[in-house]
């Protein structure tokens, strides 16, 4: 038992989170004390010790499941234990819980514990349907609902989109450039475990007195630096996701750029690879500005900073311009590895190049330097200087070129192919039309007079859905069908999928599709309560989105079960030409047991005789030796 | 060739969508009532976008499903590739410059209609919009009564006359939105938000708090009763002097789904 509590793993964290409270509960009574409150009367402050403890908990827990081991003994200048890649890939289910440095391990750690908080979210979204199935109060009351859709929000764009790009990411970058693992593989391991710390922050706020935070996944001031200690959950939930991301991106990078194989050019990388090199770059430069709003709304609650305390010279709009500045890149770091995975989708399954190759990653680098020029068309309606909104419209509308010729390529892509109708190519497909429909939405809200009338009603919740469920998820299950016997080695159910794809198409526009009269109608979002005029379309969309729930079970079924038992993959069912798929699925533990070499584009569909990558051996003996013995070491 | 009838009958398809759908989008009541000029403007802004939108929407559809009609795999395609068609530089000229342009143009349009909702008017009224957790009240200077200032819950203005409102908010942000107006602005703490409007039609209308301000939100409702400027001296007549006691909710809650008259 006493190794146990030593060695890294869930004992140990448990031990060094109760060791959290203490301290937080120390720490807290010291600094109460020696500011003046006597030692034994009102030495115990529960916010206090509430918001220590939510920094402390998280932190000594990512210290005890081993997180940080390799570089604590590294820093304390004792042995360091070598990496004897024993702590590569997984033998048993529960090697999934547990530090480990396999990328692809971590992909599906990422993907499958983001697929749960998809789960979480929709179940909670539903619970909001049924409250709006009817005007006036049916099941809870204004401040549970204020938290169901904050926590619905938080948990799908922090814990659900973001990280379930970053595990698929996770899995393929390595294969598809030809290398054996990410850059960082410690630090890949520990952006990971910061994900669940994250969840269990942005869902225990349910439990915190005064309910979930409730100001929105945007979190305004001054309502959010007066709100209930819940807020604190959020705060520090979104800097333990904002951290996983960071650390994620930058491993992406140093990844593509210097572990490509022996001839991967950057014009021969798969778009996919392109689309998380672009998304890394937003998301390194934008994420340190969530970080900052929330640490400032922490600081104010916490500390009385006053920050955006109006009375105290805090200024409330500054608030929404650091907020924007993450969180419009944002929409695009949710938005651009969905675009890699169509890509790659469309190509294979239609058996033709992708049309204009170099256009579709140029586009992709324009979209990254735009969205940083657009954040303020969240706040036209804010109170800002009238003049900034409109330089605003104009990039806003500008940045609607590069999207409308990914757009485009991708529709000559289909033209004259040989198309494959499989549940991942419906989906792409779906994607095409559906997240069309939210551009032309968001073409729209950048109409400064169109935009004052329906900011921040249900025309907006209708837009960001089409933008993030028809957008978004819809490339999430194609990328989820597409690469699932190259992740599981295993194929799924054909036919169970592709009634996942109409159910979830159908249903889905049935539920946000009339959101945007609602919108244009006048009902404001994040109530509770509503105008009886609304109540047709509102049942209607309720019922809708029951059934929209629902079709998810069809997904999870396939998935289970053909994890579980389905047919066992061929190394390329698709035949593609990209290199996740020229090895055994899945993939061999440190991915090539002969060393890659690129010698052609990615997408040469149709081309006779053209090959993207060999395994030949190449003219330099020596390199191959060395590659395939590191590679071969490990396996008995 | 079958090809080019199969082609020809999806084009007249299309061309019969993109009618079918304009013609929708001036048969749906999108919109509650238009009672200000501003809302008659940001309609007509809102049905060209509509209109430019539908035929860009259908081109997408049909391009998809024409593909999955024509160019889906047939048996024993099992193993058939695509012809490598790498791109081709004047199409993707063509589908940049096109959509940049349209893109500027709606833009450049919409600017003139921000400019003709905004401009300053040759004399207009001023009246203070207080937002507080979850009440509004409505300020009248001695400019617009003739007297004494009149603080009131209910939002009386007088019909045809260009009104400035000046938005202070007590505690947290609110946004001060009247639908039938199409006009909405952020009420801040600590600075004064302004906006104008033009009411245009009698009746009384909605005001609603479209920003989060907390538990009673979605309460956070009052009403607007554009008169005639008799009955407008009237009224401010019949109020001189009268002022609200903080945090008064009355009228807030009555008003909840007061639909726009008419």
């Amino acid at each position: 038992m006493a190794a146990r509590l030593r060695a890294p793993g869930f004992y140990r964290a448990g031990w060094m989170m109760a060791f959290g409270v203490a301290f937080a509960t120390g720490l807290t009574w010291v600094v109460r004390m020696s500011t003046g409150h006597s030692t034994f009367k009102h030495f115990i402050d529960g916010e206090a010790i509430l918001t220590v403890s939510l920094i402390a908990v998280p932190l000594l827990f990512l210290v005890g499941i081993g997180g940080f081991d390799y570089w604590f003994y590294w820093a304390a200048g004792r042995k360091t234990r070598a990496e004897d890649h024993s702590s590569h890939g997984a033998r048993s289910w529960k090697d999934y819980f547990r530090i480990n440095t396999d990328h692809k391990v971590i992909g599906v750690q990422y993907t499958v514990s983001s697929f749960f908080f998809l789960l979480v979210g929709g179940l909670i979204a539903m619970l909001m349907r049924a409250e709006l199935a009817a005007p006036g109060a049916q099941f809870v009351d204004a401040n549970t609902y204020n938290g169901l859709f904050s926590v619905h929000a938080s948990l799908l764009i922090f814990l659900f989109v973001i990280p379930v790009f970053a595990g698929l990411g996770n899995f393929v970058i390595p294969l598809m450039i030809g290398a054996p693992d990410m850059a960082f593989p410690r630090l890949n391991a520990l952006s990971f475990w910061l994900l669940p710390v994250a969840g269990a922050l942005m869902l225990g706020s349910f439990f915190a007195p005064g309910g979930a935070f409730a100001d929105g996944w945007t979190a305004y001031a001054p309502l959010s630096t007066n709100a209930p200690v819940g807020q604190t959950f959020f705060a520090l939930g979104v800097q333990f996701a904002g951290a996983s991301s960071i650390m994620t991106a930058l491993n992406f990078l140093v990844t593509i750029i210097t572990m490509r194989a022996p001839g991967m050019s950057f014009f021969r990388m798969p778009l996919l690879v392109w689309a998380n090199f672009a998304t890394s770059l937003l998301v390194v430069i934008a994420t340190p500005f969530i970080a900052a709003s929330q640490f400032f709304v922490l600081l104010d609650r916490a500390l009385g900073f006053n920050f955006f305390n109006a009375a105290k010279g805090g200024d409330v709009l500054m608030y929404q311009h650091v907020f924007w500045f993450y969180s419009h890149p944002a929409v695009y770091i949710m938005m651009l590895p969905g675009f890699g995975i169509i890509s790659e989708v469309l190509a294979v399954k239609a058996r033709k190049p992708i049309f204009g190759y170099r256009m579709m990653a140029f586009s992709l680098l324009a979209i990254v330097a735009l969205g940083f020029t657009v954040w303020a068309h969240h706040m036209f309606t804010s109170g800002m200087a009238s003049w900034i909104r409109i330089p605003m419209a104009v990039t806003t509308a500008i940045i609607a070129v590069p999207t409308g010729i990914k757009i485009f390529s991708w529709l000559a892509t289909l033209w004259r192919g040989v198309l494959h109708l499989d549940t991942a190519m419906l989906f792409a497909l779906g994607f095409l039309t559906t997240f069309t429909l939210g551009g032309i939405s968001g073409v729209m809200l950048a109409m400064i007079p169109f935009d004052i009338h329906v900011s921040a009603t249900y025309f907006i919740v209708a837009h960001i859905h089409y933008v993030l469920f028809g957008g978004s998820l819809m490339t999430i299950f194609a990328g989820v069908y597409y690469w699932f016997p190259k992740m599981t080695g295993r194929m799924y159910d054909e036919r169970l999928g592709k009634w996942h794809f109409w159910t979830t198409f159908v249903l889905f526009n049935l539920t946000f599709g009339p959101m945007h009269i609602l919108g244009l109608q006048g009902m404001p979002r994040r109530v509770e309560d509503y105008a009886s005029k609304f109540a047709d379309l509102n049942l209607f969309i309720s019922i809708a989105s029951f059934a929209l729930g629902l079709s998810t079970l069809i997904f999870l079924y396939n998935m289970v079960t053909s994890w579980r038992g389905g047919p066992i993959a061929a190394s390329n069912p698709w035949r593609g030409m990209t290199l996740e798929w020229q090895v055994s699925s899945p993939p061999p533990i440190f991915n090539f047991d002969k060393l890659p070499t690129v010698v052609g584009g990615p997408y040469e569909y149709g081309v006779p005789g053209a090959v993207h990558g060999t395994f030949a051996p190449t003219p330099t003996p020596a390199t191959v030796g060395a590659g395939s013995g590191v590679a071969r070491a490990p396996s008995e | 060739m079958g090809r080019q009838r199969q082609l020809i009958l999806t084009i007249a398809a299309a061309v019969v969508a993109v009618a079918i759908g304009v013609v929708l989008s001036y048969v749906i009541h999108w919109f509650p009532v238009q009672a200000s000029t501003q809302a008659h403007n940001t309609d007509r802004l809102f049905h060209v976008l509509v209109d430019a939108s539908i035929p860009i929407f259908v081109l997408v559809v049909t391009v998809v499903l024409y593909c999955a009609w024509q160019f889906r795999m047939k048996p024993g395609e099992e193993l058939k590739d695509g012809p490598p068609i790498h791109g081709n530089t004047r199409l993707e000229v063509v589908w940049t410059t096109i959509p940049a342009v349209i893109l500027l143009a709606l833009v450049s349009y919409s600017f003139v209609i921000l400019h003709d909702n905004e401009k300053k008017p040759a004399r207009e009224i001023h009246v203070g919009v207080t937002g507080q957790q979850f009440a509004w009240s409505f300020q009248y200077p001695p400019s617009v009564t003739g007297g004494a200032p009149v603080e009131s819950d209910q939002l009386y203005l007088p019909e045809g006359e260009s009104v400035q409102f000046a938005l202070h908010s007590k505690d947290v942000i609110h946004a001060f939105w009247i639908p039938a107006f199409r006009l909405q602005e952020d009420v801040v703490p600590g600075i004064t938000v302004k906006y104008r409007a033009t009411p245009d039609r009698l009746g009384t209308y909605p005001i609603v708090c479209n920003l989060l301000c907390g538990l009673g939100h979605s309460l956070m409702r009052a009403t607007v009763h554009v008169v005639p400027r008799a009955q407008f001296q009237q009224w401010l007549k019949s109020h001189a002097g009268a002022t609200v006691a903080g945090g008064s909710s009355s009228g807030a809650t009555t008003s909840t789904t007061a639909a726009a008259a008419g």
